[in-house]
């Protein structure tokens, strides 16, 4: 058998991630604080200004970042419940939980930001567009997935009815993506696109894509200090954590 | 310097968002690593009161 094959699965267990998740933080702390800084210097002193919108599009070197994250790590968390579904393993649901908290964050800091936006540029804070709309619904799913574990007292069904949620839910992704296309509102369509020619200029995409890679690699650090977290308290009673405290005490 | 931070007009919606986003970031490693603090603290304690030896019974009157 393939050896790296095992290895994969290895690190499915939760004794063998709550270690390796430990050792990647510091990895992912430091490229996400380097990648900031890069970004936010480009975004401040190298992106021209724009000569419509004068100083204040450099919104967009968040907005668009924030947007995506909040759209990535729903389609994230859905991929782990379906895996658990599937596979009924424990760290998948511990992965999804500890994905929510920063998934909502970005999810309301792409509405935030958006409105403050929307106010200079459109005269308007919101607006009931498909895809101010949807976004919308987002954050809420985001927010309904945690009232949800946290309500149902069984951790393992807690994990399956959050699971469904998360399944369930993953429709409202591409109506975010598409609403721009589907509906001709008022949010502008996409600078980037999938297929075809960028209508940007190239640093201003460069600094966006920096920071993109930024959030990636800020949302990886913190979520798995959050999972080591939610493995600690779900696997307490298990010999290694057991250990783990006991070692901890000594000294 | 000021004028940088004017921003054309526009330094209440960039300082506003770029804010916003800071202060989150910050505060959601600090409650994370808060968390983990407490979780720690709470099941090591759990784990010494599992692991101490039973407490004699004449020991305990004799307090």
């Amino acid at each position: 058998m393939n050896s790296r094959l095992i290895n994969w699965f290895k690190l499915s267990s939760p004794a063998t991630f709550y270690p390796f998740a430990g050792r990647m933080v510091p990895w992912f702390s430091w490229i996400a604080i380097i990648l900031l800084v890069i970004a936010l210097y480009l975004s401040f002193f190298v992106a021209p200004t724009d000569y419509k919108q004068g100083e204040g599009y450099r919104i967009i070197f968040i907005h668009v970042p924030v947007a995506w994250m909040s759209m990535f790590i729903y389609v994230i968390m859905a991929g782990w419940a379906a895996v658990g579904l599937v596979y009924n393993t424990r760290l998948s649901a511990m992965m999804s939980e500890a994905l929510a908290p920063t998934g909502a964050m970005f999810a309301f800091l792409s509405l935030w930001t958006g409105a403050l936006w929307g106010k200079p540029m459109w005269g308007t804070w919101w607006v009931w567009d498909a895809r101010l709309t949807s976004s919308l619904i987002l954050l809420f799913l985001y927010i309904g997935f945690i009232a949800l574990k946290s309500a149902i007292e069984d951790p393992r069904r807690a994990d399956r009815a959050g699971a469904i949620l998360l399944l369930v839910g993953v429709i409202n992704i591409p109506i975010i993506y598409f609403s721009v296309r589907w509906w001709n509102t008022l949010h502008q369509g996409a600078t980037i696109k999938m297929s075809g020619q960028t209508s940007m200029d190239e640093t201003m995409l460069i600094a966006m894509l920096i920071m993109t890679f930024a959030v990636w690699a800020y949302t990886i650090a913190v979520v798995l200090l959050r999972v080591r977290t939610i493995i600690l308290e779900r696997e307490r009673d298990t010999t290694w954590v057991r250990t783990l405290l006991q070692e901890g005490n000594r000294r | 310097m000021s004028e940088f931070f004017a921003m054309g007009g526009y330094g209440l919606y960039v300082w506003g968002s770029f804010g916003a986003m800071a202060l989150l970031m910050v505060a959601e490693v600090i409650i994370v690593r808060q968390q983990r603090h407490d979780m720690l603290t709470r099941l090591r304690r759990m784990e010494r009161q599992r692991t101490a030896p039973p407490v004699s019974p004449e020991k305990e009157s004799g307090k």
